[in-house]
């Protein structure tokens, strides 16, 4: 499988269950470690390096079942966001963005974080994702479970992040919406890349019509 | 007075148990290891503390500072060679290293300082003061005393700072840690390194009214891991409180059955409690 991601792009990597999808985000991550093949980075090779030294170099994953503290505060979960040296330095520049992306973390920002909603959860862990100062944001399911409003709300604020200049690589079984706002766009099928193209081109092939979208 | 004078000793005994039950409790919540070298470990605390009076003439509570820094030490080494290259292997595995490491340094201590039991008189100690018919233990009272408090510190340390969140991270999402960029490693052994260095004072604080010996880990730490389970694995305040249930317990039914048997109601307790509560009294399911 060979896959590249260009600065400032949404790349969407869809695919059935059990295709690959997180797997291949793990890769990246250095959660799991790939028998064979190169991730790099810019030229430098991530695949030898320790999780927390990958995610210093800004390429950072917003896990599938986000994976927040649930016995820590809003407040305490974007905080320990900011773990790597340079974005802790940040810390109060990142945090007043993320208040400003979602207004609802801000007035929570005491709670515990185990007591949000589905929705919030979601939010927070994508907050959580940007406090580490990405230059590579991965999402891992980010719809998954969701309310169709709280997706639309999600994949808009995707959007607006990009805009802000963050690489984002997105991992979804929601193909349409996914696909929808993607510059380009892969399909997994069991570990293999299947067919590659344009996000709004991809949507238009038949074999995707047929097989994920039921058309 | 029987009864007061059990209740007394009772919670101090108890102050004593959080401190080891913390410290057992700690690098279970964050590693998912139980320690069976605890106790081992803390009879190194004793000896380091003992030797020192022996040798150089060190006040015992002076030599808290020694015990704790020299286990933090140990601890701190045994993660890094021992017990990190176990972290992913199945439980029985670890269980077999940490009851392994405990007979190696048992064992080593019984070659070297031979099995007698030893104690440390402590001069200005030596008198306990009566107070309306109640004899209190002065070292008791600062073995409970430095305990409650070190155990305090330790809960504001992973309450408050930056690394003791971090350290919370990991014992509450393992995945959402490496996620944030924590140094998994590093957590390690410096959880590793409290806990044993909590095991280390606890161990210094016990040498002014307690003989030492090469087996003597096994008293206090049977009882740490019925207080750990009760409070909750992983639950420090559970911990904390469990300790001075425990502890009380104990000592009250010693003053209506055999001292002996003092076990017994331990063991009781701590049957009823895991049949209406298998998470323990204090404990959360956690996801």
């Amino acid at each position: 499988m060979s896959l590249s991601i260009e600065e400032g792009e949404i790349v969407s990597v869809v695919g059935a269950n059990g295709a690959g999808k997180t797997t291949l985000l793990k890769a990246i991550a250095g959660l799991v470690r790939p028998t064979g093949g190169a991730v790099e980075l810019r030229g430098e090779r991530l695949d030898r390096l320790p999780t927390h030294r990958i995610v210093e170099r800004g390429v950072v994953r917003v896990p599938e079942g986000r994976r927040i503290f649930p016995e820590m505060t809003v407040r305490e979960n974007l905080e320990l966001g900011a773990t790597p040296p340079q974005a802790r330095r940040k810390r109060p520049e990142s945090l007043s963005r993320v208040w400003d992306l979602f207004p609802i973390l801000r007035e929570r920002a005491r709670q515990l974080a185990g007591t949000l909603s589905g929705g919030e959860q979601q939010m927070l862990a994508i907050g959580r994702g940007l406090m580490s100062l990405p230059t590579l944001l991965m999402l891992d399911e980010p719809s998954l479970g969701l309310a169709p409003m709280v997706v639309k709300e999600i994949f808009q604020t995707i959007r607006r992040i990009n805009a802000d200049g963050v690489t984002i690589l997105l991992v979804e079984q929601d193909v349409m919406h996914s696909l929808g706002m993607s510059h380009r766009g892969y399909v997994l099928e069991n570990g293999s890349i299947v067919l590659a193209g344009g996000g709004p081109e991809l949507l238009a092939n038949q074999h995707i019509r047929t097989a994920y979208l039921g058309i | 007075m029987l009864i007061l004078q059990a209740l007394l000793s009772g919670l101090l005994n108890g102050g004593i148990y959080s401190l080891v039950a913390v410290g057992l409790t700690l690098i279970f919540g964050v590693m998912r290891i139980i320690n069976f070298a605890h106790g081992s470990l803390m009879m190194l605390g004793m000896y380091v503390s003992y030797w020192l009076f022996v040798l150089w003439g060190v006040d015992p509570y002076l030599a808290l500072i020694a015990s704790g820094s020299v286990l933090f030490a140990v601890g701190v080494l045994i993660e890094a060679v021992l017990v990190s290259p176990v972290l992913e292997a199945p439980e029985h595995d670890q269980l077999l290293l940490t009851l392994g490491i405990s007979l190696v340094i048992e064992n080593l201590a019984l070659f070297l300082w031979k099995a007698d039991p030893r104690t440390v008189t402590v001069p200005y100690l030596a008198v306990a003061p009566m107070v309306g018919g109640i004899m209190i233990s002065s070292p008791r009272v600062i073995a409970f005393v430095v305990s409650l408090a070190l155990t305090a510190v330790l809960y504001v340390f992973l309450k408050r700072t930056d690394l003791g969140k971090a350290i919370r991270a990991v014992s509450q999402d393992r995945e959402g840690a490496l996620t944030v960029g924590i140094n998994m490693r590093r957590i390690y052994a410096l959880a590793f390194g409290i806990g044993c260095a909590c095991v280390g004072v606890a161990g210094g604080l016990v040498v002014p009214f307690y003989a030492v010996d090469p087996y003597v880990g096994g008293v206090f730490v049977i009882t740490a891991f019925v207080v750990v389970v009760l409070g909750g694995m992983g639950n420090f305040g559970g911990a904390l409180l469990a300790a001075l249930i425990v502890g009380l317990a104990e000592s009250v039914a010693a003053v209506f059955i055999p001292a002996a048997m003092k076990q017994v109601v331990m063991y009781t307790i701590f049957v009823v409690v895991l049949l209406f509560r298998p998470q323990g009294l204090f404990g959360a399911r956690r996801a």
